[in-house]
């Protein structure tokens, strides 16, 4: 199951190889890693989006996650009210004739051009994951020269509908 | 001791080295004994401890591996950090299987390693080796001194971090400018680590539940582990068992942390461990493991462990808890509180006198045997031959293979801190230099270091050592010219294929002892080994044993792997 962890860290050097090197000693998957400084100066967020084959496994992983010194909080929102977005750059094969063309499709999407050259254009799309992915396929076809994702970051929403079955992988369950 | 009063007697200056801070921090640590080698990148804490040579007994090993694994035993047996020093790159890197090894048997170890200096790192420099990347997944947590201001207060976090929670080692890599240039007088410092709060109280429902569940349970069972003797908590074992007649199991690292010899004891469990105590975690209702992590090699296929149990786990890592086995009553804390907690819990009294009659009648039925053979020596026999010299009271160190599983199985262990051996890891070379360690520690105390011929020739350089610091080691070599596990295992599973696991070609090991100015003896019969051992242990200086055992002989009980531990083979005649 794929499972979106946060995590709090002190912004020191070595932190994301602790972290990283945690998640391959103990044979966990990273789809994708994004880490950026927050509101406090000394301390950095990291957003994983994993891919593990069972809770019993998630809870190993998120213990392990908490077990370094570095680490402050690590929290899995999957199942949470969430804001979480990527931003993914997509360079088009195009020429001025389908350049109308891909205008119109990228428009739903909100995504823009931003650099335009003689025989491409770069597209940046930001969203969730699967909606960086239509836009994705649909351009597709018409040849995609190169593709770069950030990787998801998220948070919790302001506010937090009060019933949610939201397992809890404290100990004392 | 006066750890205040050496401190005061040096000399106030407001300007010192980075290296006379740190060796001031050690002295502020309570740090008497270290375990070090010295090298390039090291040469400026060299020289500040040379200045302070009264405060320290320094242990010069001849390997650096010798070094750590002396830290290893010493910190095993006297539950102080053991502190090691090395030098940058292949000084660092030899102590990575020690490291290692400390991780996987959580020992309080503080390892200093120099480094190149700053405007180097990372320029592929003389001795330079990425220590920080090498040592980060083998470590509790490490530390490259970035800037010299912050080495007093990483010194006082890796202390903190390396002796409490779940015990392990804790490195700090410091660049040789660091080391060797002039700063301002700046020890006194406070640190917070927001990151590490370990949990040391148990939660107060979770131990009702707990007492709730011994009340109803009528097969309760023990599993002590290596986290019961870290916490210092052996004597509230006994008394919890006792009063409310549990019986009580341990893991090979457990060993010791409740009486080998009580009436409730079962033995070990595991791999090697006894029919009583295996079947105990087979056909139990209630498991309470404290402070023992699941290990492959006690639980067997965990399809079958303790299959019919409500399984409880008391341990102060709570990744430990849920890892290999799931657990419904999981409960994070220090062995000892968790124990004083719950001895006052339960009301009702035990209703499980029919399941220790069975475990009774286990113990009667399935005893450990072995073959005795009439001339030779078999290895079961010098084990308990060692034992009744000693009283069973000795301070064992072992290696890993037959001969650790032998001593784990007839050196029956009765007090807590005895037993020195590389579990986790299984690393063979460990036994012999942590013997030194713990000698260091216990200097009254009789350290019998019981090795393999195959793991002796590992790190036997540290002989030097008896000599050079007078400790009066007791080498024992259960010598059968072989590798004796790997040997019994391709036996067992590859067809009597022994594949460069024998060792014909001895060493002369009395000679070697002899050029090491220690007295040596070699014994190849039983009644030779009766002769000689009073001697050994009437000596009051090392010695070194080779003892010719049967060749062929195998660890039975056993659980061949990916096997259940209620399908033990060799458990009769």
């Amino acid at each position: 199951m794929r499972r979106i962890i946060t995590a709090t860290v002190q912004n020191r050097s070595g932190v994301l190889n602790r972290v990283t090197g945690l998640l391959h000693k103990r044979q966990f998957n990273i789809e994708s890693i994004s880490v950026g400084r927050t509101e406090t100066e000394s301390i950095s967020k990291m957003t994983f989006v994993v891919e593990v084959p069972d809770f019993q496994k998630l809870e190993q992983m998120i213990k392990q996650l908490h077990k370094q010194i570095d680490v402050l909080k690590v929290s899995d929102i999957t199942d949470k009210a969430i804001v979480a977005r990527e931003l993914a750059l997509i360079k088009v094969v195009s020429n001025s004739q389908i350049r109308n063309e891909i205008q119109g499709i990228i428009e739903p999407f909100r995504a823009s051009i931003i650099d335009v050259s003689r025989d491409s254009l770069t597209v940046q799309v930001t969203g969730k994951t699967d909606k960086v992915e239509a836009l994705i396929e649909l351009l597709r076809p018409y040849g995609i020269k190169e593709l770069a994702r950030t990787g998801l970051t998220a948070f919790l929403r302001g506010h937090q509908p009060q019933v949610t079955e939201i397992p809890d992988y404290s100990i004392l369950k | 001791m006066s750890v205040e009063a050496k401190a005061g007697t040096r000399t106030e200056t407001n300007t010192r080295t980075g290296a006379d801070l740190l060796v001031e921090s050690l002295i502020r640590e309570g740090v008497d004994t270290l375990f070090g080698y010295p090298g390039g990148a090291v040469l400026p804490i060299y020289d500040a401890l040379y200045k302070a040579k009264e405060s320290f007994h320094h242990v010069l090993s001849r390997h650096e591996q010798g070094a750590i694994h002396a830290a290893e035993g010493y910190a095993r047996v006297s539950g102080k950090p053991g502190v090691v020093i090395a030098t940058s790159g292949p000084g660092a890197t030899n102590l990575v299987t020690g490291i290692t090894d400390a991780m996987m048997d959580s020992l309080p170890l503080v390892v200093f390693t120099g480094q190149v200096a700053r405007h180097v790192i990372g320029t592929d420099a003389f001795q330079e080796a990425d220590v920080m990347g090498i040592t980060t997944p083998i470590t509790k947590h490490n530390y490259q001194v970035q800037s010299m201001s912050d080495l007093p207060r990483i010194v006082k976090e890796a202390f903190h971090i390396a002796t409490t929670g779940r015990k392990g080692p804790v490195l700090v890599d410091i660049p040789k400018d660091i080391a060797a240039s002039l700063q301002e007088d700046s020890y006194d410092t406070t640190f917070q680590l927001p990151g590490y709060q370990p949990t040391t109280k148990p939660n107060p429902l979770q131990i009702k539940k707990l007492a709730d569940a011994i009340a109803k349970a009528k097969k309760p069972v023990l599993l002590a582990g290596a986290g019961v003797l870290h916490g210092k908590a052996s004597s509230s074992l006994k008394a919890f068992a006792v009063k409310y007649s549990l019986p009580v199991t341990t893991t090979l690292l457990g060993l010791g942390s409740f009486p080998g010899d009580h009436k409730l004891s079962l033995g070990m469990a595991g791999m090697h461990g006894t029919y009583a105590a295996n079947m105990a975690l087979y056909e139990c209702d209630l498991l309470i493991n404290i402070g023992a992590r699941f290990d492959d090699r006690l639980t067997g296929n965990l399809k079958h462990f303790a299959k019919y149990a409500t399984v409880a786990h008391i341990d102060i890592d709570p990744a430990e808890i849920g890892k290999n086995v799931e657990t419904k009553i999981p409960i994070v804390s220090d062995s000892k509180e968790a124990l004083t907690e719950m001895h006052s819990m339960i009301q009702e009294s035990p209703r499980h006198q029919d399941w220790l009659e069975q475990l009774e009648a286990y113990k009667k039925e399935y005893p450990l045997f072995y073959e005795n053979a009439d001339k030779e020596v078999s290895p079961q026999w010098l084990v308990e031959a060692i034992y009744k010299e000693t009283e069973g009271k000795a301070i064992i160190t072992t290696d890993v293979g037959q001969h650790q599983m032998w001593a784990a199985q007839y050196y029956t262990f009765a007090n807590p801190d005895k037993w020195v051996t590389s579990g986790g890891l299984g690393t063979m070379g460990f036994g012999f230099p942590a013997a030194i360690g713990a000698q260091l520690a216990k200097p009254d105390e009789t350290v019998v270091a019981l090795v393999g011929d195959g793991g002796f020739q590992m790190t036997l350089q540290e002989l030097s050592l008896l000599q050079d610091k007078g400790l009066p080691v007791k080498v024992i070599i259960m010598n059968n010219e072989a590798l004796g596990m790997v040997r019994q295992w391709q036996e067992s599973f590859y067809e009597e294929r022994y594949s460069e696991s024998l060792l014909p070609v001895q060493p002369d090991f009395v000679k070697l002892a002899e050029s090491y100015h220690i007295r040596g003896f070699k014994v190849e019969t039983k009644d030779e080994l009766e002769q000689v051992m009073p001697e050994v242990f009437a000596y009051s200086g090392p010695v070194v044993l080779d003892c010719r055992v049967l060749n062929l002989e195998n660890v039975y009980p056993m659980i061949a792997p990916g096997k259940g531990l209620h399908e033990m083979i060799g458990v009769k005649p």
